[in-house]
């Protein structure tokens, strides 16, 4: 590969690979042809801009200067926006690191590996800032129709966070591999990587509840006490804010600062990629042996369900990836903690936050324990029949379930008795729910690719979390207006009833 | 008087359509106690075959009977009588060498200690005594499919299905599950194995089939083969070539 020539051909090949990934997302692996689902995708963006009319619709207005809870509000919504792309790259970095298929073959030509990795970061850079683009469109469409041609300026500063969260996704990667060594850096990033987008918001809730006794994370935002702690209107801080409102002082800074950052770490790390990637041994690093201990007796379904708590155990990336929806539990526990001694009525905003995760948890190791099954065959091939096996691990789910929630529902009988029934029945449906829709869209796949796991099937995803959505509204209604819970559930019901009628399990 | 032995498999009919016949009509028997090589090109249909026998695919029509089982009725209690292992070991990672194969006595319901003491026989004869308490993720392809082979063996078939067992290892690690699968069918065992290595299967096998598009188009020991053929001291390479390439014509 020649070197000027070289980066335009191989920035080709890596736009061609992430177009094909993200033709696979789209298309789940089905044999669409790329116009069709490029039309799907511009129907759903269009079809977004409904609830995103619904929740930005109001702020088109909002013009500069800005008051600081305005300012403080705008920068936070911008910061977790930066936090979530910030995941999404840490996640890309790390493939590059460990995709060792396509490395070998790389670092094995005799290309110049500088520009190679050069390349590789900039995709980094242009797949988060496209998907973040993608998903701001919708928002940033509507202020433009009802605010003005001002707010174009969004599309600029998504491109700025875009560009500086891969930067700094770099960075950290690479000093993870500094402190925790190739082995552990793998593990260790993928969870970083899944807290650091849940982080900022219960950061925040927690925050709030403490402060002011309520969920609401902009109760923290909004009030006097962050508006004195924060700097003046002149401050770089708002940098961010003001450049979205189309202030071109502050838009071109970004936008300059957010290359170089990138430029800067392409520059610094480019060279050295290759050896960090080289010190990433196929072998695993040795761990200390397992202790001796006899082999335990039993039946096969409590081998079964053995195996399955043992894998997830053994897993701190699946155990972080299925277990985040445990931190969206941490600000209602804490509520209740905090407000024990309010009564019901303060109560019943938890019972929803408590189904929902319930019932996103549930389909993540229903996934896990029905579709990631390392050893397809051995399992198929085992003598007992098809139904002992889905039931065993269908119980260690519901058991997964039942020990992690039955505290917090134990909490809040102490509370409301009625409320504590309620939630634990709308928590067992969803986590039913969801369990049945895995059933229902089984397929073979490995464990580690659990990640790709809502891309397999777009029915079952979307089945999924709208029943833990519908069975969370209904707890939420059941106990102020029991007769649209009524109506609540009776659709959710129709949802998975339909959703169970259109499956392969029925084909 | 005693029953005759039933044979260790016998498929009749068996017949699996995907886009176009895998499995054309099969009829094949393999007597108890008998070291079978099932030999083809690729896609012929062995395995495929062979995964219909181990319950993993229905066919579409056709019968299987393991050792007097009609596993298509009843196929837990052919299945507690049968290993496969494929070509492609599926192993859990997170587990060590023992831990998966106390899970694979777990699914067949042996008794605990037995087993116990039958998977560290198995590993320690693989070459696997050093590492039976590392998990199995940084194992190479060789060790892992050792490792799926003990987990095959370990609950004591009676038939046991290899489909290119020995992909992936080496020479001395070949001949330990050579060895082993040898033992296997002297204490009364069945052994099915498909292989592209001609070599082996001229060595180990008792009886030879090979199958083209679906269907058995020979069979026999390899001196009944020969004789077939017309080819007194020709290889088996030399007649298996000759074979497949003459199956399309005759089908």
């Amino acid at each position: 590969m020649r070197n000027s020539a070289g980066v335009m051909w191989f920035a080709g090949h890596e736009i061609r690979l992430t177009w094909r990934e993200w033709l696979g997302m789209l298309t789940a692996g089905r044999r669409w042809r790329p116009r069709s689902a490029s039309i799907m995708l511009v129907a759903f963006v269009i079809f977004l801009h409904l609830p995103a009319y619904a929740v930005v619709g109001r702020f088109a207005d909002v013009q500069m200067p800005l008051d600081r809870s305005s300012l403080i509000v705008i920068t936070a919504c911008l910061f977790l926006a930066w936090a979530l792309m910030l995941s999404q790259a840490i996640e890309s970095v790390t493939r590059v690191f460990y995709a060792r298929a396509d490395l070998d073959l790389i670092m094995s030509s005799p290309v110049a590996l500088t520009n190679v990795f050069s390349v590789r970061i900039a995709a980094i850079a242009l797949t988060v800032t496209l998907m973040a683009m993608l998903l701001a469109t919708p928002f940033i469409d509507v202020l433009v129709i009802w605010g003005g041609i001002r707010w174009l300026s969004t599309y600029v500063v998504v491109v700025a966070i875009g560009l500086s969260a891969a930067a700094v996704a770099i960075a950290v990667t690479v000093a993870l591999f500094k402190i925790c060594g190739p082995a552990k850096t793998r593990a260790v990033a993928q969870v970083i990587s899944a807290v650091t987008g849940a982080g900022f918001v219960i950061a925040l809730q927690v925050a709030a509840i403490l402060s002011y006794g309520t969920l609401s994370r902009f109760a923290v935002l909004t009030s006097d006490a962050a508006a004195s702690f924060a700097p003046g209107g002149g401050s770089l801080l708002w940098w961010p804010a003001r450049a979205i409102l189309g202030d071109v002082a502050a838009l071109l800074p970004l936008l300059g600062g957010s290359l170089l950052l990138l430029g800067a770490t392409m520059a610094v790390f480019s060279p050295r990629f290759s050896d960090y990637v080289a010190s990433v041994s196929p072998k695993i690093e040795s761990r200390k042996p397992a202790a001796p201990r006899p082999f335990r007796k039993g039946s096969p379904q409590r081998a079964l369900r053995r195996k399955e708590l043992l894998l997830l155990w053994r897993d701190p990336w699946l155990m972080s990836q299925t277990l985040m929806q445990l931190l969206y539990l941490l600000p209602p526990a804490l509520m209740l903690w905090r407000s024990f001694d309010e009564g019901a009525g303060a109560f019943i905003v938890l019972a929803p936050v408590i189904v929902m995760a319930a019932g996103q948890l549930a389909g993540g190791l229903a996934w896990l324990t029905i579709s990631g099954e390392d050893a397809a065959d051995l399992v198929a091939t085992a003598p007992l029949p098809a139904a002992s096996v889905t039931r065993a691990k269908i119980e260690v789910v519901l058991i997964l379930i039942a020990l992690l929630f039955a505290p917090l529902i134990a909490a809040l009988a102490l509370v409301s008795l009625a409320l504590a029934v309620v939630t634990a029945l709308a928590t067992v449906l969803a986590a039913a729910s969801a369990t049945s829709i895995q059933l229902w869209f089984r397929v073979q796949a490995r464990r580690s690719q659990f990640r790709r796991r809502q891309t397999s099937s777009r029915i079952a995803t979307f089945a999924e979390a709208f029943a833990s959505i519908g069975w969370a509204a209904t707890a939420a209604l059941a106990l102020v207006a029991p007769l649209v819970a009524a109506v609540t559930a009776l659709m959710t019901a129709a949802v998975i009833a339909l959703t169970w009628k259109i499956s392969p399990s029925r084909a | 008087m005693n029953q005759p032995r039933p044979p260790a498999l016998e498929l009749r009919g068996l017949t699996k359509r995907f886009d176009r016949p895998a499995v054309d009509g099969l009829d094949l028997t393999v007597r108890a106690g008998e070291f079978y090589a099932l030999l083809g090109a690729n896609g012929a249909g062995k395995t495929t075959t062979l995964r219909m026998v181990a319950g993993l695919l229905r066919p579409d029509a056709g019968s299987v009977s393991v050792l007097g089982i009609d596993a298509l009725k009843d196929p837990v209690a052919a299945k507690q009588i049968t290993a496969w292992v494929s070509d492609e070991p599926m192993i859990y990672d997170k587990l060590t060498p023992l831990e998966y194969l106390e899970f694979v006595a777990g699914l067949w319901g042996c008794e605990a200690a037995a087993a116990e003491r039958t998977a560290r026989e198995l590993l320690e004869s693989l070459g696997l005594a050093p590492h039976l308490h590392e998990r199995c993720e940084g194992f190479s392809k060789g060790m892992r499919q050792k490792v799926a082979l003990a987990g095959a063996l370990v609950h004591d078939p009676r038939l046991i299905i290899l489909d290119e067992p020995l992909t992936g290892l080496d020479a001395v690690s070949a001949r330990h599950v050579k060895h082993l699968l040898q033992m296997r069918v002297r204490a009364g065992c069945t052994v099915i194995m498909t292989t592209h290595i001609l070599e082996v299967a001229e060595r180990m096998a008792d009886r030879i089939g090979v199958i083209s598009a679906g269907r058995l188009i020979a069979e026999g020991t390899l001196a009944e083969l020969r004789q077939q053929n017309g080819q007194g001291d020709t290889s088996l390479e030399d007649m298996f070539v000759a074979l497949v390439e003459s199956a399309p014509a005759a089908a």
